[in-house]
């Protein structure tokens, strides 16, 4: 498929994989994280660790949108189907990710929730305009990508003066978890994860810019190069990475020019600034409650506000004693590392977050790399 | 079944009408139905024996295959074809995977109170096209109708018979480290034609269901002399998931090469758009077949030149693995496990 293809070639990345190689210093290890789910899944789907040095590593971080959301919130969306009867709409991934008492959405739905899949914000609004008796609430999750298209949404269904209409706004800022990932002990105090800088985000870097990461660059010392998430993008990232290590440089590089610069889409920041506003904290799976990392809808917008409009109070819930997620999530430990992966927790049976969606750290190694595990 | 006299009631309405009740009743309106509308499409010597079940002549020497497969599919008419000539394929093409030629169907009918009766006539019409061209007549079947709400419109329950001559049989189990692995055609056709029509995708170029009936190709396939170990057909889960099922009820490991998979471009673009896997999306007019080493090419050749394999390829191999691992050679050069699918394959977010 053209403009697929040509970021997939084989022989392509084989003259990366030389080039890598020969710039890798042998003498010392590279720790790299990459933030974004998508990375992760692409490294794994291709098979990207099979061709760098033994010296560079990759760390999977917690830019997996299913994975960082927290018990609490799958639970409130549960409630709204099963106890307030409304007909709650959310993106595929979001189904199977585990709450409490043995549920998921998909067992909710099982159970008489009205719980639909949808592929955007629209099809939800549409859905509200089709059937005004029913409540719809559209359960909103993602990083800085799927937020202009839910605030769209709010806009389109007061625009028609929908009063069937809202949303469950779990929506996460990506630059607060670098910046938890950052300042954790383990990174900052302890070192116990070394970490020599980050593949920034592709989609999300689309809407933000590039901007947004020169903090980090500057602040901890940590180069970002951000790029696509085709197989080629991530290996060419990675050796601008170990370029900046190996010339003591922190800068924030562009890799995925071919669609982000440094200032982002401002149309879609600006819809997003006139909907949304900061939480003062939001709880995030694995990474605890991190202040100003999440938005919540503005007063004006009120009336489309799920969390205004119906009885949820928010109740945090512990993750599984022995689930390690959170420490997958901040690079601390490797899924393999997990005393549940593979055996209790299965993605047939996920217990952890990271099982979940096939962008998960847990997912990606239990489907595309456990061989390895039974190599060695 | 019963026999009513035409004369007391009025012919079926079939472009206004709907299902009703009565239609499942075991009554005359399901006498009519039956007579007026399966009978009529459907007949042949043998169900036109009218019973419950049917008579038909003993096979000779070789065993009997029978398999039975449901048919639940939404939308009911999609490009490419519809649950009538799915229902037929489906199960004709699981009687010739266990080496059979497929001789009789039964078909089992829930429809849904309302269900148009030109719906209805135009599924039947289908499933009697299909069976006509397989040379496979359906004898047998059994009509019942549920309240509105409680079903889909139309699920369909076929079962087919087959023979298979004495030692011409095939399993799951006959893969053995050393054989080739081949493909029929492109991957993922009919699950994409169908997700493309629910979601209203819209494509420029719709996507076209592949479901087809495959018994003549595994008949030239057989003709070619080719040592053939397994014969499947990846339906739901794709051919990753008959490939592990293989793998498992084999006791070996199978090693893909993804550049050499067949997957039509506008499938692919469609995967991508939604961020699935062809590998694990629904066929239902392709095999794979797995065969002795030195029989690979000319049994690719035999494929090739049948009209349902024409675009049939050698896409891996079996070898030893004790944990019966899946595995392929990425296109990228890397290497990875192609693993069972693990509930639906649902779409990710970004």
């Amino acid at each position: 498929m053209k403009y697929i293809d040509e970021f997939r070639d084989g022989e392509v990345a084989k003259g990366l994989a030389e080039a890598i190689r020969a710039e890798a210093d042998p003498t010392r290890r590279y720790h790299f994280m990459e933030f974004c789910g998508g990375h992760t899944h692409a490294i794994s789907r291709y098979g990207v660790t099979d061709l760098l040095p033994d010296n560079v590593r990759m760390i999977h971080g917690p830019g997996c949108p299913v994975c960082v959301l927290p018990i609490g919130r799958v639970d409130q969306a549960i409630r709204l189907a099963l106890e307030q009867g409304v007909t709650l709409c959310t993106y595929g991934d979001c189904l199977r990710v585990p709450a409490s008492d043995s549920l998921s959405l998909m067992k909710a739905k099982a159970k008489g929730g009205d719980i639909r899949m949808v592929y955007s914000s629209a099809d939800a609004v549409a859905l509200a305009e089709k059937y005004p008796e029913k409540q719809v609430v559209f359960f909103a999750i993602g990083f800085e990508t799927t937020t202009p298209p839910t605030a769209v949404a709010i806009k389109q269904a007061a625009a028609l003066g929908l009063k069937n209409f809202s949303v469950l706004c779990c929506h996460v800022l990506t630059p607060s978890a670098i910046a938890s990932i950052l300042e954790s002990p383990e990174v900052r105090q302890w070192g116990t994860v070394p970490l020599d800088g980050f593949i920034g985000p592709a989609h999300v870097s689309t809407i933000i810019g590039s901007r947004p990461y020169e903090f980090f660059a500057e602040e901890y010392r940590k180069p970002v190069v951000i790029a696509g998430f085709e197989p080629l993008d991530v290996m060419q990232a990675i050796r601008m990475l170990i370029r900046q290590v190996n010339e003591g440089r922190a800068e924030v590089e562009n890799e995925f020019s071919r669609a982000v610069d440094r200032d982002g889409n401002k149309k879609a920041q600006q819809l997003v600034a006139e909907v949304f506003e900061m939480r003062k904290s939001f709880e995030w799976r694995g990474l605890n409650v991190l202040p100003y990392s999440a938005l919540r809808i503005r007063s004006q917008f009120a009336e489309f506000d799920a969390e205004k409009r119906f009885p949820l109070d928010y109740q945090p819930v512990a993750d599984h004693k022995a689930c390690e997620c959170g420490a997958i999530l901040r690079g601390v430990k490797r899924p393999q590392d997990c005393k549940l992966f593979g055996t209790v927790c299965t993605p047939e049976n996920a217990v952890g977050s990271c099982m979940v969606s096939s962008e998960g750290a847990c997912a990606a190694h239990y489907t595309y790399g456990r061989y390895k595990d039974v190599v060695q | 079944m019963t026999q009513t006299r035409k004369t007391y009631i009025r012919p079926l309405d079939i472009k206004h009408g709907q299902v009703d009740m009565a239609h499942g009743s075991g009554g005359r309106a399901m006498a009519q139905l039956i007579e007026e509308l399966f009978a009529k499409y459907l007949g042949n010597e043998y169900l036109a024996q009218g019973d419950d079940g049917a008579l038909l002549p003993a096979p000779g020497a070789g065993k009997l295959v029978m398999a039975t497969d449901s048919h639940v599919v939404s939308p009911l008419f999609f490009p490419g074809g519809d649950i009538g000539c799915l229902s037929v394929h489906g199960t004709i093409n699981d009687v010739a995977m266990m080496g059979a030629t497929p001789l009789y169907l039964a078909a089992g009918f829930i429809l849904e109170e309302g269900f148009p009766l030109a719906d209805l006539a135009r599924i039947v019409q289908s499933m009697a096209a299909a069976s006509q061209e397989a040379g496979v007549p359906v004898v047998t079947g059994d009509t019942k109708v549920v309240e509105r709400g409680k079903g889909d419109g139309v699920f369909i329950t076929t079962t087919g018979v087959g023979v298979v001559a004495p030692g011409m049989e095939l399993s799951g189990r006959g893969a053995r480290p050393g054989d080739v692995v081949l493909v029929s055609g492109t991957l993922g056709d009919h699950g994409m034609a169908i997700m493309a029509e629910r979601e209203s995708l819209g494509f420029e170029s719709p996507i076209v269901s592949d479901t087809a009936a495959l018994h003549g190709l595994i008949a030239a396939m057989r003709a070619s002399g080719a040592e053939i170990h397994v014969l499947r057909d990846p339906t739901r889960g794709g051919l990753a998931t008959t490939l592990n099922e293989i793998a498992a009820q084999s006791g070996v490991g199978i090693m893909l090469q993804e550049k050499a998979l067949p997957v039509q471009p506008a499938v692919h673009a469609a995967c991508e758009f939604l961020g699935l896997d062809p590998l694990y999306v629904a066929n239902e007019g392709k095999l794979v077949a797995i065969c002795a080493a030195a029989d690979g090419e000319k049994l690719l050749s035999a494929m090739r030149a049948h009209p349902l394999g024409a675009a049939a390829a050698i896409v891996g191999r079996v070898h030893e693995d004790a944990h019966h691992f899946v595995q392929m050679t990425t296109g990228f050069g890397g290497k990875r496990i192609v693993d069972w699918l693990s509930g639906e394959q649902l779409p990710r977010i970004c």
